[in-house]
């Protein structure tokens, strides 16, 4: 009953956002704001776990082989088609849930409840098209950027841990392995999710933080719910996906 | 002008306004008074369309603004100018850039003479080099003037300010309601005061109107105040000893 009542609240919503702004300009300068708080902040995060990541799976994958029948070049497509296919698209976009969910769901929560939300609206601004719209926009455009950017430093990442800092496997091997069996489709795949990822945690955690009601208390429990049911909506359509586009 | 005719208005089930009727008259400083809770920020909420009425009239000079759609009520908006409780600045704008937002939506001039405008209006309220602090960085009486200014910037022909004062030193209180005083005079503005303090209805109340628990209770001037005999109104009016004490003296 709660969860149709959330539903329709947030049909709702979304109806709100994706009405026709009248100031265009308004929204362009807030579109630029986010990329940059969104997309551009959040280059760090991305780049560390991808590093670590890579360098991690590399190294499992190479313990675990224990088989002298298996080429060890197998480890380097192993780091790649992971990375690819979960890690860059569906671990980031979990890590970047408790990023940017809590970020966004604070920053309007707290609009909210010290009443910024009333006063934009009664300058005559749809106040859920302004301060979402450019939201969803913004994470939209720069996450798949994102991703190929962590695919590229998980590799990486792969190879200073198997054949730098530990020798694993050799650095010719470890590119033979990035080079066997390259399907393309699964970038596309890893984008098409990245993309869905996106609208979920940007829209999700704006919801949260559009109906908070009360105080600085309720601010944060907003921001909890917001990571939460992001994150879970994250991994139920990860599956979704992954049957409709691979299955 | 603005007539408030039989409004209601409940929360879940839970009434809030019982059949309120106003009339606020323009050029004046017409204060709600009540105790907390009584259902004021409600009732101006529900004048300037941020909460839907269940039933009733409000009309700004005879039209009837609970029946109008968007676009109409834009109209209007363009003509309201409003100081929240806490002033509602956005933080992450200056304050440069918070008086320039409703210019921005709602006026066609130029950027130089919208600055003009802005930096007039910041005149206007004693705060003129604050112009590039962010609120994060001002005092509570400089934010509630902040707030004035932005209410202000479009030449409204209402404003209604919710606690103008709360939080603030009763000196600076005094400052901040004779500012909004002289502006309605100065403009001729419909303004809509908010408040629980004593203080300003002495000082500034053209017209008191008493809310008590979502009803109207009583409404005169803030001379017949003191004599009333409404039972509800006198405990409000004289819950402090100070007040009790200047009833003695009447
Ligand atoms: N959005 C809301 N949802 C439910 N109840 C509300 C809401 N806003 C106000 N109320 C209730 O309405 C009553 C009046 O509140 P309010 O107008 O804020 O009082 P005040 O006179 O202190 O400004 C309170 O009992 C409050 O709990
Ligand atoms: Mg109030």
């Amino acid at each position: 009953m709660k969860f149709l009542f959330h539903l329709g609240q947030y049909a709702l919503l979304m109806q709100k956002v994706f009405s026709k702004p009248e100031k265009k300009r308004l929204y362009f300068r807030q579109l630029l704001v986010e990329l940059e708080s969104l997309g551009l902040n959040s280059l760090g995060i991305v780049v560390v776990i991808s590093v670590f990541m890579g360098a991690v799976i590399t190294i499992q994958t190479g313990l675990n082989l224990e088989n002298p029948f298996i080429p060890l070049y197998l480890i380097g497509y192993g780091t790649r088609d992971s990375m690819i296919l979960e890690f860059s698209s569906t671990i980031v976009s979990l890590i970047l849930a408790g990023k940017i969910g809590s970020n966004i769901a604070s920053e309007i929560g707290t609009m909210r409840v010290t009443e910024q939300i009333d006063a934009l609206e009664i300058m005559g601004v749809n106040s859920a098209s302004y301060l979402i719209f450019p939201k969803i926009l913004a994470a939209v455009i720069s996450f798949p950027f994102l991703v190929i950017i962590s695919i590229f430093i998980g590799i990486i990442g792969g190879w200073l841990g198997g054949c730098v800092l530990t020798d694993v496997l050799s650095t010719d091997a470890y590119i033979v392995g990035l080079r066997y069996y390259f399907v393309p489709y699964y970038i596309t795949y890893s984008l098409i999710k990245t993309t869905l990822f996106a609208f979920i945690i940007t829209s999700v955690s704006s919801y949260y933080g559009y109906y908070t009601e009360g105080g600085a208390l309720e601010v944060g429990r907003s921001s909890t719910k917001a990571v939460v049911y992001s994150s879970v909506l994250i991994l139920l359509f990860n599956l979704i996906l992954t049957q409709l586009l691979l299955a | 002008m603005i007539e408030v005719k039989n409004i209601n208005k409940s929360f879940n089930d839970i009434s809030v306004l019982n059949d309120v009727s106003i009339c606020f008259e323009e050029g004046k400083t017409n204060l709600i008074i009540g105790q907390s809770g009584s259902g004021k920020t409600v009732l101006l909420k529900c004048i300037v369309g941020l909460h839907e009425i269940d039933s009733g009239q409000i009309l700004y000079d005879q039209n009837d603004f609970s029946r109008m759609n968007f676009k109409e009520r834009k109209n209007i908006r363009k003509q309201i100018g409003m100081v929240f409780q806490g002033g509602a600045l956005f933080d992450s704008a200056s304050v440069e850039e918070n008086i320039l937002f409703p210019l921005n939506m709602f006026s066609d001039q130029s950027f130089e003479e919208k600055l003009e405008r802005v930096h007039f209006c910041l005149k206007r309220v004693n705060i003129e080099n604050a112009s590039n602090k962010f609120p994060s960085e001002l005092s509570g009486g400089m934010k509630k003037r902040v707030a004035i200014a932005r209410a202000i910037a479009l030449n409204p022909k209402y404003l209604f300010c919710d606690e103008p004062n709360s939080g603030l030193d009763p000196k600076t209180s005094i400052l901040i309601d004779n500012l909004i005083k002289e502006l309605t005079i100065e403009y001729n503005m419909t303004t809509i005061i908010n408040t629980h303090d004593m203080n300003s209805v002495s000082e500034i109340g053209d017209r008191v109107i008493f809310i008590y628990q979502g009803n109207k209770y009583w409404e005169g001037s803030s001379q017949q105040i003191f004599k009333s005999d409404n039972e509800q109104l006198n405990d409000f009016v004289f819950a402090s000893k100070l007040y009790k004490k200047i009833r003695e003296i009447y």
